[in-house]
């Protein structure tokens, strides 16, 4: 278990000198923990809320985040996570956090959020995101649920900014497919699809689910961008080293890996874009 | 003997027909000429791919898996002289997926292409060995049944233990795999890992014929005929844990191959367990060919599991067997 585990003290406790000191710290930068009227001690316990949280929090607001935020595979807030205290998710566990606020996801967590509620403890779920639109109302959501509004609405106008400034030139739509563990690609109408859409690639099974490995051979898209690969090894991803696709992609530059910047839809995911645009002026 | 030589060349035959079909029958949707062109001349660069990479190591890999599956079911039949013997049921393959499971995710397969098998290999000769000491020599089919349950209850369990450990996130669908088989997206790279030591295998088991046509007349009349029992043994726990092995540790576990297909041929090969053994390697090869085509022509987009036909043909005739067992009172 890393550092900041254990329950985090709740400002005002007496609970020995680190929370003296915070106390001190706090006061000294004389910021307020949290709007009035807003949720002082928010929990999220899902990776993508984390990270929308993390980015929008008052100073001291955030008390814990999913220890998935620590994980540099899936997560692209690591540094930021490392300066927060860590939950596995369990309903026990949160609760002793004392939350005022809890952020889940919607399709992971049913029973810890079920059991959660059960104990009185208010819970906001989020979908995750399936394209740009969901990203900018899960910012707005996460905003409104913190009493962070305006750093909300100033995270989505960046958002847009940026996001309008990689779009800027059309031109050819080169064809690109998304191949990941288990032979599985993400079809136009996914997060990814909109990532690669975004960059100015066509995505050439836009219907997603299973792509044999035959037909993404024969269809020979000009860039394969593959899933990262975990430790451990897995004869799932086996298929992401096969000999014939290596020989397909044999003498290509080489195409940015879906790595953490692709699991949430946050605007970290511009960074997906731009190193897939990048990929692509190479293709010219 | 020209009887015989009849059947050993219907099933090669048959066999060579099924790998033919499975070289031909793929998601890509290449036309025959096409596909024949790529494969022999290299014609079309994606095409060649296609027919050299993916669909012919699957096409030799499910022969040397049905092969190795079916001549050491055939073997193990013979000498425990018990109808309910196979690689699956005994814990074996159980036994050969967790030392591949652990190869992978303890990364040793990765820095050593031959611990994949390897691992396997060593787990399965344990498996063997356990087994032979549990059930005794003359593996009643009680204890034989009792003790492969225990050691593929105990082996699976373990396996998944392995994998709800791994830090892969992947890990806890590979279950699936390790207990049902699959050959979709193997490359020539597993090809050449299993091969030779599924051939190993079969050049241990196949001269065991005479020693086991003697054991039919039982223990003391085969050391009287000259058969070095302990040596038979040996060979026997060898030449299983290598071809099994090496199977099991490319393709997953493909149940059932091992007891059916000795079972449908023993009628045509009289009671010889010596003229069993090629014929169980040919028919074996011919059953997981035609099995993988299934799988194939049934849900070409959902990789069906391998192991999942097998055991629909497997376990109604396992239960036809238990049930003529239980009735003959063996």
């Amino acid at each position: 278990m890393g550092e900041g585990e254990g329950r985090p003290p709740r400002p005002g406790r007496r609970c020995g000198w680190r929370a003296a000191a915070g106390l001190v710290a706090a006061l000294a930068s004389a910021q307020p923990a949290a709007p009035a009227g807003a949720p002082g001690r928010v929990v999220s316990i899902n990776l993508c809320t984390d990270q929308l949280a993390m980015m929008l929090a008052a100073p001291g607001q955030l008390v814990s985040v999913s220890s998935m935020a620590r994980d540099p595979r899936m997560s692209a807030m690591v540094a930021e996570a490392a300066e927060h205290h860590v939950n596995h998710g369990g309903a026990e566990a949160v609760f002793r956090l004392d939350p005022d606020l809890v952020l889940a996801g919607r399709h992971t967590t049913r029973a810890t959020v079920r059991l959660l509620r059960r104990l009185g403890v208010p819970v906001e779920e989020f979908a995750p995101a399936r394209d740009f639109d969901d990203v900018r109302a899960n910012i707005a959501r996460v905003g409104a649920a913190l009493g962070r509004e305006g750093a909300a609405e100033a995270l989505v106008a960046e958002f847009d900014a940026r996001l309008a400034a990689l779009r800027a030139e059309a031109g050819r739509a080169p064809e690109a497919a998304l191949y990941y563990a288990n032979s599985f690609t993400a079809g136009a109408e996914s997060l990814a699809g909109h990532i690669l859409a975004a960059a100015g690639l066509s995505n050439i099974a836009p219907q997603g689910g299973v792509l044999p490995l035959e037909r993404l051979i024969m269809r020979a898209p000009e860039l394969v961008v593959r899933g990262a690969r975990y430790p451990g090894g897995s004869r799932a991803e086996e298929v992401l080293a096969h000999p014939a696709l290596r020989a397909l992609l044999a003498g290509r530059p080489a195409a940015p890996l879906a790595d953490a910047d692709w699991v949430c839809g946050t605007p970290h995911l511009l960074r997906a874009v731009g190193r897939l645009r990048d990929a692509r002026e190479t293709l010219e | 003997m020209t009887r015989h030589a009849l059947l050993l060349a219907t099933l090669a035959l048959v066999m060579l027909g099924l790998f033919a079909a499975s070289l031909l029958i793929g998601p890509a949707g290449l036309g025959v000429g096409e596909s024949l062109a790529a494969l022999f001349r290299g014609e079309g660069r994606a095409e060649t791919l296609v027919m050299r990479e993916i669909r012919l190591p699957r096409a030799g890999l499910a022969v040397f898996v049905g092969a190795a599956l079916g001549l050491s079911g055939a073997a193990l039949q013979g000498y425990l002289r018990n109808p309910l013997a196979e690689p699956g049921l005994i814990g074996v393959t159980g036994a050969a997926g967790l030392g591949a499971v652990v190869a992978i995710q303890t990364g040793l397969s990765a820095a050593l292409a031959l611990a994949l098998p390897g691992m396997a290999l060593i787990a399965a000769v344990l498996a063997v060995l356990l087994l032979l000491g549990l059930a005794g020599p003359r593996g009643g089919a009680f204890t034989l049944i009792l003790a492969g349950i225990a050691i593929s209850a105990f082996t699976s369990a373990l396996t998944a233990l392995v994998l709800n450990l791994s830090p892969n996130p992947f890990a806890a669908t590979e279950m699936m795999f390790w207990l049902m088989g699959s050959l979709a997206d193997r490359s020539m790279t597993h090809l050449a890992l299993a091969a030779p030591f599924v051939v190993l295998g079969a050049a241990m088991l196949i001269p065991l014929g005479r020693g086991l046509d003697a054991l039919t007349l039982g223990e003391d009349a085969a050391e009287a005929l000259g058969i070095g029992l302990s040596r038979l043994r040996l060979m026997l726990v060898l030449g299983v844990a290598a071809s099994v092995g090496a199977a099991t540790a490319v393709t997953g576990a493909v149940g059932f191959v091992g007891l059916v297909v000795p079972h449908l041929l023993r009628p045509l090969t009289g009671a010889q367990p010596s003229r069993l053994l090629v014929a169980s390697g040919l028919g074996g090869a011919a059953m997981v060919l035609m099995a993988d085509i299934a799988v194939r022509l049934i849900a070409p987009e959902r990789d069906l599991k391998l192991g999942v036909l097998t055991a629909l043909v497997g376990a109604p005739f396992f239960l036809h067997l238990i049930w003529r067992t239980r009735r003959e009172g063996v």
